[in-house]
């Protein structure tokens, strides 16, 4: 059972993986990036209850404190780009290249 | 005999004989710091200083004369003058009969020139400088003759260079005053290293420059060391004295006002060739073949001079190349030991009597005929410049050996010597002194008689009394030089404590055949001379002449050879140098720099600003890494 | 058995929602999609003996970030769809095969791994008797520090968060002097006349009627003109209905005010006005509406 847990892990991560290259909504690139943030929970969950410790929960626990304050200034920040550019798009802000 | 022993000395004029070179050079500095204040009176200052330090000479020369001839070797000392190491060059002053008869010969004529200036430079804006550099090069040649070390010497060797560089384009306005002034430096550049070299080798060998050591030494060196320094120091002489190989930069030298032309041909300047080699006889006797190579180098000049001397129409160049022809015959004369040192030196300076007088008479004659220099637009002249025909006329005889005259006394001495040593030699001396009488005499027939070939608006005239009384007084000088100096041996035993004593003197034999031969032949070059230019007509346009007429108005393609031998291939070595370094090294650097920034310039093409093309790196890494971390965990 | 048909169930929906989220051209489909995964996984949280986790993800994803993100797609525009045109050449080709052989590797990797059966936790958390004693026990002792941290790390982040949020005012705020000054500086001094003013009619989208009988185009919201125009729900009076085209159509931003009436002196107002009048009184103004 512990393989099926680990396989719909990596595919939700593989499938946020690729909606983060793929999408230019910066809002919908975030939603990707907790997806694969939940992807790895899993797998942590999935190995705390096969190691039979508590350590696994422990850590998803602090990825989602941290998530939650990711997403907190990730959106500030959107919204602020959102504010003087106009968009959320996030192939508009290529100013930084050669 | 050897030379003396060269003694310590203090006190007397002769302890304070470095005024000889301080005077002229306090002149020259004061005309060149002091700018145009110095304008009204720098000429008289200039002869002043000039005139002093011959007083100094004179002083000196009866001071050295009071003493006995085996204390005649005065050394004084003045300072250290490079106290580095084992390189510990004490400066001071060498009086020997020697060098104070060259510091007569340039005070005294020296002096007669820049008096001759002040009427010839008249009308010149640039008189106080010209009569700065005159005293520069008075001292740096006082310097060169005066130094008791070869480094002394050499500096006033240096100054000599720089000084004629500064005269011979006195008019750096014209083109080819300039070009000629680069040229005698350059030429002289060449020459100068030789005598570095010879320096060089000088120290390590003996461990010090100072002349006396050297030369007490100099037996105990291998023959091979001291042709080594002989022909270094002889490459040196012949840039200085425009001997073959390096004659080239004479003629054009001429470019100067004239007073330099005299200056630089009959008392400074060429002469320091002359007296390198004699001052070094002590290192020439110990290698023969160095002395050799001096003999041949002076008959090869003497003759060369006198060649390209017959083909000039340029008065000043004629003279020019028989100033060659007359240095070689020193040249050869220095190279045929006491003897031959002692006619050498008597001949520079008969020499410079006669070579400053006809050289100030030429420019008497400039000055008169509006600096035309085209002997072909004069003739008849003696009618119009009496004191000038006459001087010039002294002189012409002298230099051509009428009997009597100073020329006459010298000339005979140096081809008598070479006779004795080597016929081969002599016979050529001896065609050189015909060749000598030919253009010579077409010379001062085409200058001074056949009928007038002038301009419209050339209206000839005597100069002042300050340019004939220089002539005068030389030509006395001319006359009567070489008769007072050789009569009785009386120059080469006044000169035996510095250069050494010949084993027997020489007896003059006015009757021997050598001499009738000589006599002869310049007999019939005169004559041919008169037939030529003196009685017939001149043509005012040069004919084309012969084959030879040529080779020698090219000044025997001197300057030709010097092109293709050393200037093409030096011009080649440039570019290929140039080519080399802009393809080559800079290529290589800048090909380095173009790979590196064209490298760049596509790789930050990946920068594309795009977030989700980094994202797409990175995610492209991570699955590498699984990959990697899948494989290397199966192995 | 019961935990296989949840997992396969939840799994196909996950994923399936997964999908969804990423292939969605409207981003609160695409945020609804992210609730359906982050509810599932809660629920199989729940089924892997994590109880305290499976509520914090509904309480903290579901509840909290969800919101964040459906409010922040509120602010910046909820009805535009997405072009999922790419625009990067190779972009999405090159994400497909990495994405597809990242988790081709990772599963044959996972598939490979010779595991047993799970250990369970029950031994685990027996001696503090349940899941949330032991998850607690834990988080204030060992790993107190790193709690603390999280506590500064959020704290850090609302203060960023309103930091980046908070827009410096660069003139001084308008008093009601200033408002006041600006509208009667304005075009129309006056309120903006109700729907209905003199109306027939108690529709939204029926254009008021001016005293003189003209239309008024001010008294109909564009956004509602458009709808109208779009839908073909336009009255049968030509002339209301030409006002509601014209609002549709008009530039963005205010409607033009009848100038005549506000700016031009009274003789040319009413020569003006004249013909209009004689127009509506040609046609009846009792409209029926639609």
């Amino acid at each position: 059972m512990t393989t099926h847990y680990l396989v719909l892990s990596a595919l939700l991560f593989a499938i946020g993986a690729v909606g983060v290259l793929v999408r230019r909504n910066a809002i919908v690139v975030f939603m990707c990036v907790e997806l694969m943030l939940n992807a790895c929970n899993l797998a942590f969950v999935t190995f705390a209850r096969q190691h039979g410790n508590l350590q696994g929960q422990i850590i998803a626990f602090f990825v989602m404190i941290v998530a939650a304050a990711e997403v907190v200034v990730g959106l500030a920040i959107i919204v602020t780009i959102f504010r003087t550019r106009r968009s959320a798009s996030v192939d508009d802000v290529n100013l930084l290249k050669y | 005999m050897e030379p003396a022993e060269i003694v310590q000395h203090s006190g007397g004029v002769i302890g304070v004989s470095w005024l000889m070179i301080v005077l002229p050079l306090v002149g020259a500095a004061v005309l060149l710091l002091g700018g145009r204040r110095t304008d009204r009176w720098g000429h008289f200052l200039g002869v002043a200083m000039s005139l002093a330090s011959f007083v100094v000479a004179v002083l000196v020369f009866f001071e050295l004369l009071g003493l006995g001839a085996d204390q005649r070797r005065r050394l004084v000392e003045l300072y250290d003058f490079l106290p580095a190491g084992t390189l510990d060059v004490k400066m001071g002053l060498l009086l020997d009969p020697l060098s104070i008869s060259f510091a007569l010969l340039i005070t005294g004529v020296g002096s007669l020139i820049h008096i001759y200036s002040i009427g010839y430079m008249a009308h010149d804006p640039d008189r106080r400088r010209f009569f700065a550099y005159l005293n520069l090069f008075i001292a740096a040649m006082l310097l060169l003759v005066l130094a008791d070390n070869y480094l002394g010497l050499y500096v006033g060797w240096e100054g000599v260079g720089l000084a004629s560089y500064l005269l011979i384009g006195f008019w750096q306005h014209k083109p080819s005053a300039a070009a000629a002034a680069k040229k005698a430096f350059i030429v002289n550049r060449v020459g100068d290293m030789g005598l570095a070299l010879g320096i060089f080798v000088i120290f390590t060998t003996f461990g010090t420059v100072a002349f006396g050591p050297v030369f007490a030494h100099a037996s105990q060196a291998s023959q091979g060391t001291l042709t080594l320094i002989g022909l270094a120091l002889l490459l040196g002489a012949c840039g200085k004295s425009a001997q073959l190989p390096l004659q080239s930069w004479l003629l054009d030298a001429m470019e100067g006002p004239t007073p330099v032309s005299a200056l630089i041909h009959a008392a400074t300047m060429v002469t320091a060739g002359v007296y390198l080699v004699v001052r070094s006889g002590a290192i020439f006797e110990g290698a023969p073949t160095a002395q050799l190579v001096v003999t041949i180098v002076g008959v090869a000049t003497l003759l060369a001079g006198a060649i390209i001397g017959t083909a000039k129409d340029d008065i000043k160049k004629a003279l020019a190349g028989s100033t060659m022809s007359q240095i070689g015959y020193m040249m050869l004369a220095a190279g045929l030991g006491p003897v031959g040192y002692a006619f050498a030196i008597a001949h520079l300076i008969a020499h410079g009597f006669f070579k400053a007088s006809m050289f100030l008479g030429a420019g008497s004659v400039m000055h008169a005929m509006n600096d035309e220099v085209d002997m072909r637009k004069y003739g008849g002249l003696a009618s119009v410049m009496k004191i000038t025909w006459i001087t010039f006329g002294l002189g012409y005889l002298a230099i051509i050996g009428f009997p009597l005259l100073s020329g006459y006394w010298t000339k005979d001495g140096i081809i008598e010597t070479a006779m004795h040593h080597n016929p081969i030699l002599g016979w050529l001396a001896v065609i050189g002194a015909g060749i000598t009488g030919f253009y010579m005499s077409r010379l001062f027939f085409m200058t001074f008689h056949g009928r007038p070939r002038w301009d419209k608006d050339a209206h000839p005239h005597e100069s002042p009394a300050v340019m004939t009384w220089p002539l005068i007084i030389l030509s006395v000088g001319s006359v009567f030089g070489g008769a007072f100096l050789i009569t009785g041996n009386r120059f080469m035993l006044f000169l035996s404590p510095a250069v050494g004593r010949p084993a027997e003197l020489p007896s003059f034999a006015p009757f021997s055949v050598t001499g009738l031969v000589t006599l002869a032949l310049v007999a019939v070059g005169v004559v041919y001379a008169w037939l030529r230019y003196g009685r017939s007509e001149v043509p005012a346009v040069a004919p084309r002449g012969s084959l030879l007429t040529v080779f020698a108005r090219r000044d025997l393609y001197g300057d030709a050879l010097n092109e293709a031998l050393f200037m093409r291939p030096g011009q080649w070595l440039t570019r290929l140098a140039v080519f080399f370094d802009n393809r080559g090294v800079d290529g290589l650097v800048n090909g380095l720099a173009a790979l590196i920034g064209g490298t760049s310039g596509r790789l930050r093409r990946v920068q594309t600003g795009f977030v989700r093309s980094y994202a797409l790196s990175i995610f492209f890494g991570a699955a590498l890494l699984v990959g990697a971390w899948f494989v290397v965990g199966n192995l | 058995m019961g935990e296989t048909i949840t997992f396969w169930v939840l799994a196909v929906v996950s994923v399936t929602a997964a999908f969804g989220l990423v292939f969605s051209r409207k981003a609160v489909y695409s945020a609804l999609m992210l609730g359906v995964v982050m509810l599932s996984l809660a629920v199989l949280y729940a089924v892997q003996d994590a109880p305290f986790l499976a509520v914090v993800q509904i309480i903290v994803y579901t509840g909290a970030v969800m919101m964040l993100f459906l409010f922040v797609l509120m602010l910046v525009g909820v009805d535009s769809s997405d072009s999922l045109v790419e625009t990067i050449r190779g972009q999405r080709f090159w994400a497909v095969i990495a994405g597809l052989g990242f988790a081709v590797l990772l599963a044959a990797a996972i598939g490979n791994a010779v595991i047993g059966d799970p250990a369970g936790l029950a031994s685990a958390v027996k001696a503090d008797g349940g899941n949330v004693p032991a998850l607690a026990r834990l988080i204030f002792t060992r790993y107190v520090f790193a709690f603390e941290v999280t506590s500064a790390l959020l704290i850090t982040a609302a203060l960023g968060a309103m930091v980046l949020a908070h827009r410096e005012r660069s003139t001084p705020k308008a008093s009601q002097k200033d408002l006041a000054r600006a509208r009667f500086l304005g075009d129309h001094p006056a309120p903006l006349p109700g729907p209905g003013t003199y109306a027939r009619h108690n529709a939204i989208d029926m254009p008021a009627l001016l005293p003189d009988g003209t239309v008024s185009e001010l008294s109909v919201n564009r956004f509602i003109a458009r709808h109208d125009v779009a839908d073909g729900h336009l009255p049968e009076n030509p002339r209301l209905a030409q006002a509601i085209r014209n609002v549709a159509s008009g530039p963005a931003g205010r409607p033009k005010v009848v100038q005549a009436v506000a700016e031009e002196p009274e003789g040319p107002v009413e020569a003006e006005d004249k013909p209009k009048v004689s127009q509506t009184t040609g046609s009846p103004v009792e409209e029926e509406g639609k």
